[in-house]
């Protein structure tokens, strides 16, 4: 694929992570071509794995639901050949762990976990994951509030303050 | 006692701003989505307003010199000379203003003596005309068109000179049209002003809300930089507008003599102000130019929208507004706000609050979120259907 395409297509991806819900049309307009293109376009991210997946971002707090979410550091030991990456196989593949990031630093492995609450999580670390071969330790730190998540401030939003009409 | 007498002929003279009577219809509206607003839809990027917190934190409260903040006067004339090549002495050629509005007061007020005419392009920025008037002057319309693409042109300048005629006032990239000038046609203004020897007041505030090519600064040009007072801000292109903070660069002698009525009337800008127009300055270049990015995607949006209406629509090359004709739906330009106002609940202005030459043609801005902007092209569109048969 050529470079022009590549640059297109990552700039389809900015409005995308900016607002979802546009139609093929208002994204054709914005990036001056035709709407078939950003159908293309879409088909080819995804199929790529490029556009992974669009869910919202919810505040969960704010709708009732009080779930519980915890930052995990997690020293492990590296095994022959497969480095961290099976241990991390192992451990993405539970459904309450909702990220996991390979660290620099102190630690090797950052997994966020959710449950409903307290004990649940604190059940699945130490069930689940402190016993997976190659965990040397883990920390647990719970979340205690949530400000800003994927770039989006949760609960202060800066009101458009303008007047309606001005020169 | 009529009071209302008692006020000096020169202020009753100008009439109200065509936009203030628009805006008081809106304004007791609801669920409006506008296309009204004159300003950016961002607020100022993080880093400037923290800057300002932090330049309170330290006690940053007090006057500054009438002419600014030295270093703020250095970023300026710095960024002029980096991007323009045209290069000003912060010490003695700049100064900091509270808006470009009160940089345009000055220097009509600076040069202006009563009876002296000024050739004013229209469709133009709302406060050109009356700006010239309470200094004094008289303004001069001069038309100007779709079919040249809203430019004015040496023809329709030298058709209105007059032996009064000592300044020319022009505002490229262009509110409401949202025109730009290029580089060539610049020149022919240029020699214009140099063969009737104007002084040109160049008002550069969307200068870097240029989406086709470069934009040309007019004091850039050759022998022009002496002859004119060159305006902008930080308004538009920083999300600044509530901040109020422009600045005014010219020949010493101008500037001076500006700086004699500022010092008088304004003292100096706000320094809180002034402090983040430096953080702009020195740092803001990647967000600005993410703004501008933003806007020039929804630029394509709203002309492809609106010629989709069968409207025609002027492809603006500059500033946040598209300026498409109405003339086709058979209604006059106020009609056209005020009828889609109360059918389909958008604001947009009507093209002659920018002077009489912009009736027929409606302003919107699009500076707003691109989900208000489809919803507001649907609505348009529907209203605009019945009416275009």
């Amino acid at each position: 694929m050529n470079d022009k395409a590549v640059a297109a297509k990552q700039e389809l991806l900015k409005l995308l992570d900016q607002d979802y819900n546009q139609t093929h049309d208002q994204l054709a307009h914005q990036l001056s071509v035709k709407p078939e293109q950003i159908a293309q376009w879409m088909k080819e991210l995804e199929e790529d794995r490029i556009l992974v997946k669009c869910q919202p971002i919810i505040n969960w707090e704010k709708a009732g639901l009080d779930d519980v979410s915890a930052l995990i550091e997690v020293r492990i030991t590296p095994q022959r050949e497969v480095g961290f990456d099976a241990i991390a196989a192992r451990i993405y593949r539970f459904p309450e762990v909702r990220s996991l990031y390979l660290m620099s630093g102190a630690y090797d492995l950052a997994v966020t976990v959710e449950g409903t609450n307290l004990k649940e999580v604190a059940q699945f670390v130490s069930t689940k994951l402190a016993t997976i071969d190659g965990v040397v330790s883990t920390t647990t730190h719970f979340v205690l509030k949530k400000y800003k998540e994927e770039g989006v401030i949760i609960d202060d939003e800066e009101a458009d303050r303008r007047l309606l009409v001005t020169p | 006692m009529n009071w209302a007498e008692r006020v000096s002929p020169l202020v009753r003279s100008i009439p109200p701003s065509g936009i203030r009577r628009f805006f008081d219809i809106v304004a007791e509206m609801k669920g409006v989505i506008s296309l009204g607003v004159g300003e950016p839809d961002f607020v100022t990027p993080w880093h400037i307003r923290e800057s300002c917190v932090h330049g309170l934190q330290r006690g940053y409260t007090s006057y500054t010199s009438n002419y600014g903040l030295l270093e703020l006067r250095e970023e300026i004339t710095q960024m002029i000379e980096t991007d323009y090549g045209v290069s000003y002495n912060p010490k003695c050629e700049a100064l900091v203003t509270v808006g470009v509005s009160e940089a345009l007061d000055l220097a009509m007020r600076a040069i202006l003596s009563p009876g002296d005419e000024v050739l004013v392009p229209e469709p133009c920025y709302v406060s050109y005309k009356a700006c010239v008037t309470l200094a004094g002057g008289v303004p001069v319309s001069v038309c100007c068109t779709r079919e040249h693409e809203f430019r004015v042109t040496v023809d329709q300048l030298a058709a209105s000179l007059t032996p009064r005629t000592k300044a020319l006032l022009i505002g490229y990239p262009n509110n409401p049209t949202g025109a730009v000038m290029p580089r060539e046609q610049l020149a022919t203004i240029a020699q214009f002003a140099d063969e009737h020897d104007l002084i040109v007041i160049s008002d550069e505030i969307y200068a870097n809300l240029t989406y086709d090519g470069e934009h040309t600064c007019f004091s850039a040009l050759p022998g022009m930089r002496d002859r004119t007072i060159l305006l902008n801000g930080f308004s538009k292109a920083y999300a600044m507008t509530g901040w109020r903070i422009g600045y005014a660069l010219g020949n010493e002698d101008f500037i001076a003599a500006m700086t004699k009525i500022h010092q008088f009337t304004m003292l100096c800008a706000p320094i809180t102000a002034q402090i983040a127009a430096i953080e702009a300055l020195k740092q803001g270049r990647p967000s600005r130019e993410r703004m501008v990015a933003e806007y020039d995607k929804r630029r394509r949006l709203m002309v492809e929208g609106f010629r989709n209406m069968g409207l025609d629509c002027f492809e603006p090359k500059g500033a946040f507004y598209v300026f498409p004709s109405i003339q086709n739906t058979g209604l006059t330009s106020l009609e056209f706000a005020e009828k889609l106002l109360q059918a389909e609940k958008v604001a947009l202005v009507p093209g002659d609050a920018f002077g009489a030459c912009g009736e027929g043609y409606v302003r919107c801005s699009y500076a707003a979120s691109s989900k208000n902007l489809a919803e507001a092209l649907d609505r348009i569109g529907r209203f605009v259907k019945p009416l275009l048969k």
